[in-house]
């Protein structure tokens, strides 16, 4: 992290910080983590900071709570760029990149108004994770653009 | 069959659809050797939307197997009236059957609710899914008439909301056939069923017109261009007006073009059409009861044994 970045936000002691998310999409890495404030954990945003590798970037930094594997790849739907840094005493003990899951299970609505998971039944949403989009395991409707906008 | 549930006919390998189709011919050859194959056997009856034939064949195929149905009836004199899910209503008809027949206008209402039972589940058309059997006995049909391998079918009308279609184009890829897709623009097949036509690696064309591939087909399946799909009915008459087809029409095809349709039609295939060699589609619906009938037994054999 360049020393501009650090002026931005500064280092936390414990947590995870996940960089090079997609310009713009923070917002929605913490929507699909579920983080919406009203938790007390303690969260930092820095949208739209310039970037080498992709134009603008933004960073995500979640305080006291190690975030899991699993939970980030999900992410890489919206923000295939996106490195994950578990923080331990200001240092960076494990640095990962989001990997591209099988299925996304509960965080995405089927856009089909017609199909059963978006009526009131006792079923989550399931979507398989294709090579340029995803697929809802109910219906098949398959989605390649705009996949953030169905993040429940 | 090694399958629970017959939900979609992208699960059926051409072993399956054939195991069915032999089996069914079997029975058509001779109905009454299977009479006693199922005593008491129940199939419940699960229908959220209408239905004439499917329902109607599903009964007289239980029955013709010895056993009989259990009706939920009407949705609206049904507990679905007071609010109750799918999911709630499968688990409890579940305990009254040995199988289930699932027709719902949702899409993957059928896959739903086929986690949440052990009894085998047979969709019975969801929403603009599928609807497996009808493609088993339309199979059925093709291969009493034209043959399944070296096939070239043209298949015309509502590619995009025709549950039917996405149905049959699926199950065609475990043949040696070609696909022509004939439709307005606005209802060409839909893009999840194309995505998996090409992942199979199926030849399939699409058209806006039928002159040009008539005569090269040895099966015509035709589908009914729906009002409701139009935003206003004089663009719907326009459109619709170009996918009939009648006796005149099928003058420029070859003798022994088949033509099928799932049925109910309502102006697609001119009544001049029926006395023509080439109307099958009467035979096609009766069909509908042999080839059920099979799929049942090889679905309550499994269940048994």
């Amino acid at each position: 992290m360049s020393s501009d970045e650090q002026l931005r936000v500064s280092k936390i002691p414990e947590g995870t910080v996940i960089d090079h998310i997609t310009g713009g999409q923070a917002m929605h890495v913490l929507s699909i983590l579920g983080i919406e404030g009203g938790d007390g954990d303690t969260v930092s945003i820095v949208m739209n900071a310039p970037s080498d590798r992709l134009g603008t970037k933004d960073i995500v930094k979640v305080e006291d709570r190690e975030l899991s594997q699993a939970e980030l790849d999900v992410l890489s739907l919206i923000a295939p760029a996106a490195t994950i840094n578990i923080i331990r005493e200001f240092e960076v003990v494990e640095k990962n990149r989001v990997n591209r899951p099988d299925e996304v299970v509960g965080v995405l609505s089927c856009p089909n108004r017609n199909c059963i998971t978006t009526a009131d039944e006792p079923v989550e949403s399931r979507f398989d994770v294709l090579e340029d989009g995803v697929r809802c395991r109910y219906c098949e409707t398959i989605v390649r653009d705009d996949i953030a906008n169905l993040i429940d | 069959m090694r399958h629970d549930h017959i939900i979609s006919a992208k699960q059926l390998s051409r072993g399956d659809i054939e195991e069915v189709l032999d089996r069914a011919a079997e029975i058509d050859a001779d109905p009454g050797a299977f009479g006693d194959r199922h005593p008491g056997a129940l199939l419940g009856l699960l229908f959220f939307e209408p239905s004439t034939r499917t329902k109607m064949s599903f009964t007289a195929a239980i029955k013709r197997l010895g056993g009989d149905v259990v009706d939920m009836g009407p949705v609206e004199y049904s507990s679905v009236e007071k609010g109750e899910s799918l999911a709630d209503t499968v688990r409890v008809v579940e305990g009254y059957a040995d199988a289930l027949v699932l027709r719902h206008p949702s899409e993957g209402s059928a896959t739903m609710a086929s986690e949440f039972i052990d009894v085998p589940l047979i969709n019975g058309g969801d929403g603009a899914g599928q609807h497996p059997t009808q493609t088993l006995l339309d199979l059925y049909t093709v291969r009493e008439n034209a043959g399944l391998d070296d096939l070239t079918i043209g298949i015309m009308g509502d590619l995009k909301y025709g549950r039917t279609v996405h149905s049959l184009a699926h199950a065609l890829t475990n043949f040696d056939a070609r696909q022509h897709f004939i439709s307005p623009e606005s209802l060409k097949l839909p893009r999840n069923v194309r995505y998996d036509l090409h992942e199979e690696g199926a030849t399939i064309q699409e058209h806006t017109e039928l002159e040009p591939i008539l005569d090269s087909l040895d099966v015509l399946y035709v589908t009914r261009i729906q009002q409701e799909r139009f935003p206003d009915e004089n663009e719907y008459r326009e459109v619709a007006g170009e996918y009939q087809i009648d006796a005149a029409t099928l003058e420029r095809a070859d003798d022994d073009l088949t033509v099928l349709h799932p049925l109910p039609r309502v102006d697609e295939i001119g009544h001049d059409v029926d006395g023509t060699s080439h109307a099958k589609f009467f035979e096609q619906a009766h069909n509908g009861v042999p080839v059920r009938m099979a799929l049942l037994d090889l679905l309550l054999e499994g269940e048994t044994a």
